[in-house]
């Protein structure tokens, strides 16, 4: 009886679940989905906690009537993981918002190791040897790909955090490294499957090769991980975290096969497969394979100019200089204006000035958009997150293909912080490592103005010609400096 | 080298290839000009006008073919009234710039091939954002648009605005646009500047943005099939799109004052999108302008070149739109021929036709090379992302953008992927894992299919509450924690704790992010 109502929870459960999904697709249902997402849960947990206390239910293979210690194991764990996770929540910047995500992945691949661990060294009964084998299996898979998630994750959430250089780190063959790694994990995997055949420890238990061997693998399995996060490029964070995202999906559901839970299965694969395909979305916008992402290296060749005279432009040339004041003039003689913000106005916060010019701006009857490249910042929608926080209209927030053609006619362009994503040698440089990137073509409007804290190349390491331009000034300094005294120039003038 | 201006013979033409000011700007490059006698006459550019512009007066047509090293021209040659062909009349090895429509004029391209004439044909020019200044096809489309409503405004009993007046109130006309192309929209904007109401439907979702850029309203029309050919012409589609086509045109049709149809594809048939019924079923003294009357026309009743009267609905088949406005239409397309003229010139002192095989233009017009077929050229390329820029740039068909469907690549690896787990079942064996399988399989296929059309602005949040409910893995801790065993306690509890926090952060950061999103 409570298995079949268990069982009708799941299944309800599961619905909520891909409804989140689905709810998160637009605008006007997003929250509907991740209220839906949150019941989803709540019926999970709940379910699965009131078939655990009810004795001889059957759910856990060999479970025994829940002792006292164990139910104040899961409570204490249930209510400090949420009190912790509620704080961090809340506290979190909404420019840290990347290492968070990252760092909430690891925690599923760690849980997803040590689900996996736990289920290995419980006692199973008499089982048929097929089983029992594929029992094995699934565990090994389990803790195999949480290992990998979460030493990524950590690395990943060290890079977004900036304590770990965004640069690639290439190791001399690293791709035969990876080859070695998966070939030991995978020759690992088999001397565990045997252990029990192969080695018969004394007095007949079962704790024989096998767990030295998923130890063993665990730990080759991290350090794949930390390898394979390591040799990406910090401008494809936000493909990275995708990724993860999905890696940390299909641990869940690894974890769902060894316990033999549908939930698990069905939700992991849901997030596993979504994560997947945001990650190829992603891809497409930077018009690169995903293979290309995940084997690394993108940006290899950081610090290098553009070839001589390729883009056309002189790389390196003079710049035009320019002051806060002489910007308030051009923006307000302006009739059209395009905002293009980047990761360095998420760095500086200064997203709410930001919207005050706009504001601003608008009030006087300037036409004023937001441009905003698919890979803007260090998250997919990074740059949509910081605007919505600033409480900017997602009307005037215009993608990519929607604003570039709109550039001709527009009179001031305003970037700010932002350098990759407006660099034309990704249209004209074809040794450029950006080569093929669509990117927003600030170029063709009247004036552009960039505000940079110095002249230092993006986070892909290359040289901007958009900077040489006749027609573009700099305005150097922290962006939320600049945009400050900008403010408060927009207001004298007005 | 002389460049000559025969005057138009074609009936009821009234335009000619150049004017005063494009004969100043074609002496500037190096070359003499010599206009026959009274060809501007119906566009009301006298020969004074010419003569004051530097070119000499040629007093007929014979005389100035045989002088012309090239020749500008508005229609293809034709057989003149005294029973010559104006191709005859080109001298050898000259060069011919006009009109040409290759496709439908086999007949005259041989008899242009026999006098080993070079020939640029104006409606083969490839619609490329360098091209534009000399697309004269979307130029004329243009006036032609604007005429249509012209002359359907004639027509037409009643006014276009609505007005609430002392005598009654009169409702706007209706006016109903097929086909979005340049003519399509230059009728938008002239229907609506009259102030009539105006829809208008194409096969190309893609040019919405522009009709609505327009102030008219974009009638939808769903049917799992795009009109986007190559080069950014719509294309032919199947006869059951066709069949629901007519439907929907009809329907729009019965409650509009005007329709005005342009639905052309290069060097087709015209198709037949306004069946008798439609005709029928609108009310008395409704007006169709068919623009594609030349190609067979859109409207079944359409008779060429007539203004017609089919069950009370006056229907206009007229072909020379453009030549009705001739002075406007010649300005424009001498300026096309002009620039095209600059465009293929060797530079001074010594003016020529120069050609470029290589270059896409020059190709693109290029008909016969010195009698030499070079029609038709290499096959456009589909249209770019970024679209054209400048003037012309609602005129141009932009590139649609299709909902991604799901990437072939992901589909070989999900393949893949299935098969190995399939595999590995088989090998292993036990129901239990297969029945895991089946649940996991399903699931990664809804997983992928929920996921597509998320707007990039939610890829965060999505991400986030992804993040979150991958925090399922708490049960697995939870399970693990009851399942008993040495270490399971502290691993379980621990996994709990961990999976806990993801739950509960995923949650709420998606919730104060999304509460940030307003309209």
């Amino acid at each position: 009886m409570i298995g079949t109502l268990r069982s009708l929870a799941y299944l309800a459960a599961s619905l909520l679940f891909i409804l989140s999904l689905r709810g998160l697709s637009t605008q006007q249902t997003a929250r509907q989905g991740n209220r839906y997402g949150i019941i989803g849960m709540l019926v999970a947990v709940l379910v699965t906690a009131v078939a655990l206390l009810i004795p001889g239910d059957g759910v856990a293979a060999g479970a025994g009537a829940p002792n006292s210690t164990v139910v104040g194991v899961l409570g204490a764990a249930l209510g400090l993981g949420c009190i912790i996770g509620a704080l961090l929540a809340s506290r979190v910047a909404m420019t840290s918002m990347p290492e968070l995500v990252a760092a909430l992945h690891s925690f599923v691949g760690a849980a997803a190791v040590l689900v996996g661990i736990a289920t290995y060294l419980q006692p199973t009964g008499a089982v048929e040897a097929a089983d029992r084998s594929a029992h094995l299996g699934e565990i090994y898979v389990g803790i195999l790909v949480g290992a990998i998630t979460f030493s990524g994750s950590v690395i990943a959430f060290g890079k977004l955090r900036g304590k770990i250089g965004s640069k690639p780190l290439l190791l001399p063959g690293r791709h035969l490294l990876n080859v070695v790694a998966l070939t030991a994990c995978v020759a690992l995997g088999v001397i565990f499957l045997n252990a029990e055949v192969a080695w018969p420890a004394p007095g007949g238990s079962v704790f024989s090769a096998g767990m030295p061997a998923l130890l063993a693998m665990t730990a080759l399995a991290l350090l794949l991980g930390m390898h394979l996060v390591m040799a990406i490029g910090g401008g494809d964070m936000p493909v990275v975290v995708s990724l993860l995202n999905s890696y940390s999906g299909w641990a869940a559901a690894a974890a769902g096969f060894m316990l033999s839970n549908d939930l698990l299965i069905i939700t992991g694969a849901l997030v596993g497969s979504s994560g997947a395909i945001l990650s190829i979305i992603m891809c497409r916008a930077m018009n690169r394979s995903i293979w290309n992402v995940i084997l690394g290296g993108f940006g290899a060749d950081s610090g290098a100019k553009p070839k001589p005279g390729a883009a056309g432009d002189a790389p390196a040339g003079k710049v035009n200089e320019t002051t806060v004041d002489q910007v308030a003039e051009l923006l307000l003689a302006a009739r059209s204006v395009v905002i293009v913000p980047g990761y360095g106005m998420a760095v500086a916060q200064a997203q709410h000035q930001v919207k005050e010019i706009s504001s601003l701006l608008i009030g006087k009857g300037i036409k004023v958009r937001y441009a905003i490249h698919p890979v803007a910042g260090r998250l997919p929608g990074h740059m949509n997150v910081l605007l919505a926080e600033a409480d900017v209209s997602y009307d005037i927030v215009k993608e990519m293909d929607e604003v570039n053609e709109d550039f001709p006619s527009t009179d001031v362009v305003m970037v700010i912080g932002a350098n990759d994503i407006v660099n034309p040698s990704a249209e004209e440089d074809t040794g450029s490592p950006i080569y093929g990137m669509p990117v927003l073509q600030v170029w063709k409007a009247a004036r552009v103005v960039m505000l940079k804290r110095g002249m230092a190349a993006g986070y892909a390491g290359v040289d901007n010609p958009v900077c040489y331009n006749d027609n573009t000034l700099m305005l150097f300094g922290d962006a939320k400096q600049s945009v400050t005294k900008l403010l408060t120039a927009l207001r004298a003038d007005g | 080298m002389k460049v000559g201006i025969p005057k138009e013979i074609y009936p009821h033409e009234r335009r000619v290839a150049a004017v005063p000011e494009t004969v100043h700007k074609i002496r500037k490059l190096g070359y003499e000009v010599m206009i026959e006698a009274g060809a501007g006459d119906a566009a009301a550019f006298t020969d004074a006008t010419y003569a004051e512009a530097g070119a000499t007066i040629v007093p007929n047509a014979a005389a100035l073919y045989a002088a012309a090293d090239i020749v500008l021209k508005v229609r293809q040659p034709i057989a003149t009234a005294g029973g010559a062909h104006e191709a005859d009349l080109l001298k050898g090895g000259a060069t011919l710039i006009s009109f040409i429509w290759p496709a439908q004029n086999k007949e005259l391209l041989e008899r242009l091939a026999a006098r080993k004439v070079t020939v640029l044909a104006m409606d083969a020019m490839p619609r490329i954002t360098r091209a534009q200044r000399m697309d004269a096809l979307s130029a004329m489309a243009n006036i032609a648009g604007y005429r249509a409503v012209i002359e359907a405004a004639e027509n037409f009993g009643r006014f276009f605005p609505g007005q609430v007046t002392a005598a009654g109130r009169v409702k706007p006309a209706q006016v109903f646009i097929v086909g979005a192309g340049v003519a399509g929209l230059a009728a938008i904007a002239a229907a609506k500047s009259l102030g009539a109401q105006v829809r208008a439907f194409d096969t190309r979702p893609a040019v919405r943005e522009q009709v609505e850029s327009l102030g008219g309203t974009f009638v939808e029309f769903t049917f799992n099939e795009t009109g986007e050919g190559g080069g950014g012409y719509a294309k032919e589609m199947s006869e059951a799109y066709l069949a629901a086509e007519q439907a929907m045109i009809a329907q729009h049709a019965k409650q509009s004052d005007i329709v005005i149809s342009t639905a052309l594809i290069p060097g087709k048939v015209a198709p037949p999108l306004i069946t008798s019924g439609a005709v029928v079923a609108m009310a008395h003294g409704s007006v169709i302008v068919d623009m594609a009357a030349e190609q067979g026309g859109n409207c079944a009743l359409t008779e060429r070149d007539k203004v017609v009267e089919k069950f009370g609905v006056t229907i206009i088949g007229l072909t020379d739109l453009p030549s009705r406005m001739a002075r406007q239409s010649s300005e424009l397309y001498a300026t096309t021929v002009f620039n095209l003229l600059k465009e293929v010139s060797a530079p001074e002192p010594n003016p020529a036709i120069a050609l470029k095989l290589e270059d896409e233009i020059h190709r693109g017009v290029l008909v016969l090379r010195s009698g030499e077929l070079m029609w038709p050229p290499p096959k456009p390329p589909a249209p770019r992302a970024g679209g054209p820029t400048g003037a012309h740039k609602v005129l141009e068909a932009k590139p649609a953008h299709p909902p991604p469907a799901p990437a072939s690549g992901g589909g070989g690896l999900l393949a893949i992927l299935v098969a190995i787990a399939l595999g590995a079942a088989v090998v292993f064996g036990p129901p239990q894992l297969i029945q895991h399988l089946t649940v996991f399989l399903l699931a990664c296929v809804v997983g992928y299919h929920v996921i597509w059309n998320v707007t990039p602005a939610l890829h965060t949040p999505l991400m986030s509450v992804t993040n979150a409910i991958s925090g399922i893995i708490v049960l697995g801790g939870m399970l693990a924690l009851f399942g008993g065993g040495s270490g399971s306690l502290a691993l379980g509890g621990v996994a709990i704790l961990v999976a806990s926090i993801n739950v509960a952060g995923g949650f709420l950061v998606t919730q104060r992010m999304l509460r940030m999103f307003r309209k």
